[in-house]
């Protein structure tokens, strides 16, 4: 089975290369790109049975940082 | 005063904040391995600077879960004098010693040059030997300084004196301008500049000395 994690940083918390990115899109003349985020995706491979507590551990514990991230996680 | 430098793979301070630490207290630290589970005692520990695991992940998130960093934590815990400088700094808000974070500079560039510092609280252990109110000189060599947390944890941090430095004026973006940070109890301090870089005039100025002979004076 497969856990694709995503993690992102809080509202509120400033992304200064979120805003690069967006900034870069403007300068390209894409219009209507009114804000950029930029976040991680992490892809897991794991036994059969593990379950979405253990993998919701592995995100509290190392794969994000809850002071400045969210994260979100979907099992196959 | 016995200290120890803890190295991790991609540490490049660690032998700075070696050279600081004898030139001061007279004796050569441990360096410590980051895979020990253990080491001698020592009443003062350091996390040097520089890009431990490659900033993998997030800078300081590896260092932080290493087989070391077990033992550093239990003895901050109990107590135990320790200074995290740069990166070091970065492992120690990854361990949640220290509240917060540190992001990307706002700007997105790599500032690497002395920076004037406000002392703001020069009553703790590191920093007794300074003036409040006063500015010194200390160098800056980082990408990822931008201090973040909360607006709670920041009110918190000011009032109960755990801000140790602030910058003079922003250069990475940090909340209100935040530079180094105390724990609640005061034997952890975690900066993002250098005091290991500004030791004597031929460096430049030895306004970081004092940091190191604050810490001599209160342990001996």
């Amino acid at each position: 089975m497969k856990a694709r994690i995503h993690v992102t940083l809080k509202n509120g918390v400033l992304d200064p290369q979120g805003k690069a990115i967006e900034h870069a899109l403007g300068n390209m003349g894409f219009d209507g790109v009114e804000a950029a985020r930029q976040g991680k995706y992490i892809e897991l491979d794991l036994a059969a049975g593990t379950t979405k507590e253990a993998v919701d551990e592995m995100c509290r514990k190392l794969l994000a940082n809850t002071v400045i991230e969210n994260y979100s996680i979907e099992l196959e | 005063m016995k200290s120890a430098v803890i190295v991790f793979p991609g540490s490049n301070c660690d032998r700075d904040m070696a050279v600081a630490l004898e030139k001061v207290t007279g004796k050569k630290p441990e360096m410590v391995w980051h895979q020990s589970a253990d080491f001698e005692k020592v009443d003062f520990i350091a996390l040097p600077g520089g890009f431990s695991y490659g900033d993998y992940l997030r800078c300081g998130a590896m260092s932080a879960r290493s087989t070391v960093m077990k033992e550093v934590i239990k003895r901050a815990e109990a107590g135990v004098p320790v200074l995290g400088v740069c990166n070091g700094f970065q492992v120690l808000t990854e361990t949640g010693l220290l509240p917060g974070a540190l992001m990307r500079n706002a700007s997105l560039h790599f500032v690497c040059r002395d920076v004037e510092l406000e002392v703001v609280n020069d009553a703790s252990l590191f920093t007794n030997g300074y003036t409040a109110g006063s500015n010194i000189t200390i160098p800056v060599a980082h990408h990822d300084g931008n201090y973040y947390a909360d607006k709670e944890t920041l009110d918190a941090l000011e009032g109960e004196g755990q801000v140790a430095f602030r910058y003079a004026e922003d250069i990475n973006g940090a909340q209100r301008r935040i530079a180094g940070v105390l724990n609640k109890k005061g034997n952890v301090l975690g900066m993002m500049p250098h005091p290991e870089r500004m030791i004597e005039p031929a460096l430049g100025g030895s306004d970081g000395r004092i940091l190191f002979e604050s810490v001599m004076n209160r342990l001996g």
